[in-house]
């Protein structure tokens, strides 16, 4: 799961659940790979992204790296900038693991890289 | 002064899946704004004549289209031999000479549709155009310009005619994505499964979704990520979604007839989309179930493009149970939730309403939709008010039934709370009828079998007898 993923899953499936973001992310096994920068995608990306959620989820697996805590007005020129949160976004990736609920500490498993968020059939 | 730069092209199709010929193209000029001016209204025909703005558009059709085999710049069309050499020659020598320069090397294709030809008949059609002042040396490989004449010889390989209906020759600008099929093909892919959709199809649903570069595009019934393969060609980014855990581990059972009982260790939607070179476009996937809300609501997405099971090769399930009970927290531990059946009406009426809530203004809903053909009619089709079916194109699966393509548009944000329309019964029951046509078919033709049987053994019996007949009469005459 890459931490692009995460800053749109919620935990809404849940019976009694509202609104279920952010999930906390406890990770087991962090895989860091290098793919392709596409500074036209990332510029598409961070306005549909949270920011907050972005950064405290970098950093509460030890990569927000020097990823600023806000996000800058200029940032559309900023290449560096652009090429920090590509890595942050696309090349750490979760591969075991856990994500959690907000709300009720509901636990989902992330295997091999894929998140689990099927609930129990008596939790409907 | 722009009038001027209008040109006559002739789009040349492959002669399959005609219906979804017109909506990919006007998808594709839609991608890029090109004013297509339409020549002659298009028809089954497997070649269109066309006006386009510019050569560039030309390029830019064929950069995308999957049905397109190639593209000329129309320079004269005849429906005789002699009448296409005549219109050759009134073609404006202007337009033409350019081509002609000493320093541009050239060479003549030709091509037949619905024919063959030996390599003698090819070079004496060649030959036929030696009247052109083409001053340019001949090269075979990749010249600087290739002429080309198409001979079409009808859509009926059974009743060939000796002479071409229509001929067409002109300036070769393009081949259109018809490569990309075999590039793509599932028999090379490293995992496929059951119901893996097929690379052209696949393309074709890109196309109509308009994927672009950078687009984010999702599966929300992924699979073994068949169509994220295509969306991923055309630089979409990719997400999927699956209730299926197995499917998506790659711990199905195999489909490929192979002795090996397992799967390989490493056949995921990933590798697939490492084997195309597309690893860096690859998001990710997540078992979930369809029916309940994953994503942030305000989540938006460029194009969802979408195969749901049709409750024949592949189970419609949702999470769920008809009992009442809980599970005890030592079993919770490796519990796989028991599912219970999600009528294909819900599936679309879910679909319809996540997409209308995830998709950007203008993005597309590009999804199959399994029909009874007697039952269907446009106007059963399941709908959404906030959408507009932009395209329903028709693939045939058997006697009875199809499935459609249907492609929807986006046009206004959910207003209230959609409740789903009264008239989808249309595919509520596909699966009760898929298989009683398939049975009362099976019963026809054991009946028809049957008298086959009796009316031979009939038949067998009488000559028998005819036989014994003829030899007691032998017989008796001879005892004469």
């Amino acid at each position: 799961m890459k931490l692009l993923t995460h800053n749109m899953l919620t935990s809404k499936c849940l019976k009694g659940v509202n609104v279920g973001y952010p999930l906390g992310i406890v990770a087991k096994d962090i895989k860091v790979l290098e793919t392709e920068f596409n500074s036209e995608f990332v510029l598409r990306i961070i306005p549909k992204l949270d920011w907050d959620t972005l950064w405290n989820a970098a950093d509460s697996i030890g990569h927000s790296g020097d990823l600023p805590r806000t996000l800058c007005d200029d940032y559309e020129n900023d290449v560096e900038f652009l090429k920090k949160a590509h890595h942050v976004l696309l090349e750490v990736e979760v591969i075991n693991g856990e994500l959690v609920c907000p709300e009720s500490g509901r636990k989902f498993a992330i295997n091999k890289g894929i998140p689990n968020m099927l609930l129990n059939e008596d939790e409907l | 002064m722009t009038s001027q730069k209008w040109r006559k092209y002739l789009l040349w199709f492959a002669n399959e899946h005609v219906e979804f010929r017109l909506p990919e193209i006007k998808s594709i000029a839609s991608l890029f704004n090109i004013n297509i001016r339409w020549i002659e209204k298009p028809n089954q025909h497997p070649y269109w004549v066309v006006e386009l703005p510019s050569e560039k558009a030309a390029r830019q059709i064929a950069s995308r289209s999957v049905g397109l085999r190639s593209c000329m710049e129309l320079w004269a069309q005849g429906k005789t031999e002699e009448e296409l050499h005549k219109n050759v020659r009134s073609y404006p020598m202007e337009l033409m000479k350019p081509y002609f320069k000493p320093e541009l090397s050239f060479k003549i294709h030709v091509e037949t549709f619905c024919n063959r030809q030996s390599q003698a008949e090819k070079v004496s059609k060649i030959e036929s155009f030696s009247y052109l002042p083409l001053e340019g040396s001949v090269k075979l490989k990749n010249p600087d310009v290739c002429l080309q004449l198409l001979e079409y010889y009808g859509l009926d390989s059974n009743h060939i005619p000796e002479k071409p209906y229509k001929l067409f020759f002109g300036r070769w600008i393009a081949d259109g994505q018809r490569d990309v099929i075999t590039m793509l093909s599932l028999k090379t892919r490293k995992f496929i499964g059951n119901t893996s959709m097929d690379p052209q199809l696949s393309l074709y649903m890109a196309n109509q979704a308009l994927v672009q570069p950078g687009d984010l595009v999702l599966d929300p019934f992924v699979g073994t990520g068949s169509l994220l393969v295509a969306a991923s060609h055309f630089g979409g980014y990719v997400l999927g979604s699956d209730i299926d855990f197995l499917m998506l581990h790659g711990k199905t059972r195999p489909t490929r007839i192979q002795p090996k009982k397992e799967r390989d260790k490493d056949e995921s939607i990933c590798s697939n989309m490492l084997q195309y070179g597309k690893g860096s476009q690859y998001l990710d996937v997540i078992v979930a179930d369809a029916s309940l809300p994953l994503w942030r609501p305000s989540f938006k997405l460029d194009c969802i493009i979408t195969d749901p099971p049709y409750g024949i090769r592949e189970a419609t399930e949702r999470i769920g149970t008809t009992k009442n009970y809980q599970i005890s927290n030592h079993h919770l531990e490796g519990h796989i939730p028991s599912k219970v059946e999600y009528g294909l009406h819900q599936i679309y009426q879910d679909l319809f309403q996540f997409a209308a809530q995830h998709l950007k203004m203008g993005g597309r809903l590009v999804c199959w939709i399994p029909v009874v053909r007697r039952d269907y009619s446009e106007d059963r089709l399941p709908m959404h008010p906030c959408f507009q079916l932009v395209a329903n194109c028709e693939q045939v699966l058997t006697k009875f039934t199809s499935r459609r393509l249907l492609t929807l548009e986006k046009l206004h944000e959910p207003q209230e709370k959609y409740t789903g329309s009264d008239v989808n019964s249309l595919m509520g029951d596909f699966r009760a009828k898929f298989f009683q046509y398939g049975e009362e078919q099976r019963k026809k033709r054991k009946l028809r079998k049957m008298l086959a049987t009796q009316a031979y053994r009939q038949r067998e019996e009488k000559e028998a007898n005819c036989r014994a007949q003829l030899e007691d009469r032998d017989s008796s005459s001879s005892e004469r």
